[in-house]
């Protein structure tokens, strides 16, 4: 006999989700066999807001869009302008774009790290990282004097320099913080009652991967090398990294790209520090943007895109912003279909997905 | 001027689409603009790191073939020009039928000062 189907809601609110997101999962038994995703419960229109804001104050909106990668939203909407306007940043500002970038990725993947320990239900897991992840907000406090809205980055540069002795001070805390994440590592990688909540758990192909149009580490863990940072912009192209990737494509592998992820990034900070350029920070600018550009950058979560039309008036006349979350979306949903009700907690955290971001 | 743009019109929107994937692009994003009584839909395709932008304007009321038949996951963006914007597109695989997004206020905000 076949077995009866029901409709399981899934969120708005749920114990896992920071943010409201809602699926409708379509069960038989105890396998979801469909689910049918909606959002918009906190859109806020920011896009819109362009029309209405100065061209340069459109970048604190931008910042606005997410608290977790506001430093990449920033950048995103300011690196596309400076195209448009023809703005080559000097290679201090670039060194240290990088470097703020950079801490961003670490705080967003160990935030990540803590989240997905609360939804596998290990809390003592979930304080340890949090804590961890206190002293990257410490760092980004005492460079720009923000903890989530930094407010540093500007058309042309930035609106304030990091002294080095700031900078070189980074050093011996981020060696704190990647020794203390090897120690979480072991329990997330090693430990055998979290493997049976990760391993072999929504498995995504390399195929389906590319084709649904998957980001970030979720198209990493699933054998893609593909990394926009990698387009060589900032500062990428003067430090060494490699594309970190897993053939694994379940929830096991999307949670080590993203713990390797975070030993790299200390790896960039480190060489972006040794390499600092003296000069300056800021390079004037003059009249209004006008043409288009998309800007495609990584983001944690992802490739998020940015383009402006703007046509030589105060005023831009569009911004659009596809975040990794939206675009992970089509991916999420082929994995929650066969698994079972008591993983879809853990499927939809390992997308790391941001609703604020998507909801912009 | 983007990079890599082809503005193309809507009748031959479908076989360029096809041509793109048969390329192995794969979708990237699709926004749609207001332009007075017009919208312009801007496709953006990827492959690694190449770029790839298909632009169209269609009158408002117009009806858009969907292209989720070619690509899967544009059915995410088509209900998104759909809700927010009020675009009527024909075919998206998955038709949340104005679902997608449940805003508090009102869509699509088409025309409005939203």
């Amino acid at each position: 006999m076949a077995a009866k189907r029901s409709v399981i809601p899934f969120g708005p609110q749920h114990p896992v989700l920071p943010e409201p997101i809602h699926i409708d999962l379509i069960t038989e038994d105890e396998k979801v066999v469909e689910a049918v995703p909606s959002i918009g419960f906190v859109h806020r229109g920011l896009e819109q807001l362009v029309t209405k804001k100065d061209f340069g104050e459109m970048v604190y909106v931008a910042e606005r869009i997410c608290g977790i990668c506001s430093f990449g939203h920033g950048y995103g909407y300011v690196k596309t302008i400076e195209h448009i306007m023809g703005i080559e940043p000097t290679d201090r500002a670039r060194y240290i774009r990088t470097l703020l970038f950079e801490l961003s990725r670490m705080h967003s993947h160990i935030l990540w790290l803590g989240l997905m320990a609360d939804a596998f239900g290990f809390e003592s897991l979930f304080m340890e990282t949090w804590r961890l992840r206190e002293k990257i907000l410490d760092m980004l406090e005492s460079a720009t004097g923000g903890r989530v809205i930094f407010s540093i980055i500007r058309i042309g540069g930035l609106r304030k320099d990091v002294p080095d002795d700031i900078l070189k001070g980074f050093i011996p805390e981020l060696e704190k913080v990647v020794e203390g994440i090897k120690s979480c590592e072991k329990v997330f990688l090693s430990d055998p009652a979290v493997l049976s909540r990760l391993k072999g758990v929504g498995y995504l192909s390399k195929e389906d991967a590319i084709n649904l149009g998957c980001e970030g580490p979720f198209l990493r863990a699933s054998g893609v090398d593909w990394d926009n940072r990698m387009r060589g912009y900032a500062a990428y192209p003067s430090v060494d990294f490699d594309i970190i990737t897993s053939n694994d494509g379940d929830s096991y592998a999307r949670c080590y790209v993203r713990i390797q992820e975070i030993y790299q990034s200390a790896a960039i900070i480190r060489q972006c520090i040794e390499k600092m350029p003296q000069e300056g920070i800021y390079v004037p600018i003059k009249g209004f943007p006008n043409g288009e550009h998309m800007t495609v950058i990584e983001q944690p979560r992802g490739g998020a895109c940015y383009y402006v039309q703007a046509s030589g008036k105060k005023f831009i006349e569009r911004m659009r912003v596809r975040t990794p979350t939206f675009a992970n979306i089509p991916a999420l949903v082929k994995t929650l279909q066969g698994c079972d009700v008591s993983d879809v907690p853990i499927l939809v955290v390992t997308i790391d997905p941001c609703i604020s971001c998507t909801e912009r | 001027m983007l990079e890599n743009l082809e503005v193309i019109g809507l009748i031959g929107l479908l076989n360029k689409v096809k041509e793109i994937k048969n390329e192995d692009y794969r979708i990237m994003q699709i926004c749609s603009t207001k332009i007075d009584e017009e919208y312009e839909l801007l496709y953006t395709f990827g492959r690694e790191y190449e770029i790839k932008h298909l632009k169209t304007t269609i009158r408002y009321g117009e009806h858009v073939p969907s292209i989720s038949d070619i690509f899967p996951s544009a059915f995410l963006y088509e209900n998104e020009m759909h809700d927010l914007f009020g675009i009527a597109i024909d075919g998206i695989n998955h038709d949340y039928k104005g679902n997608l997004y449940r805003t508090a206020v009102e869509a699509p905000f088409a025309g409005s000062e939203a």
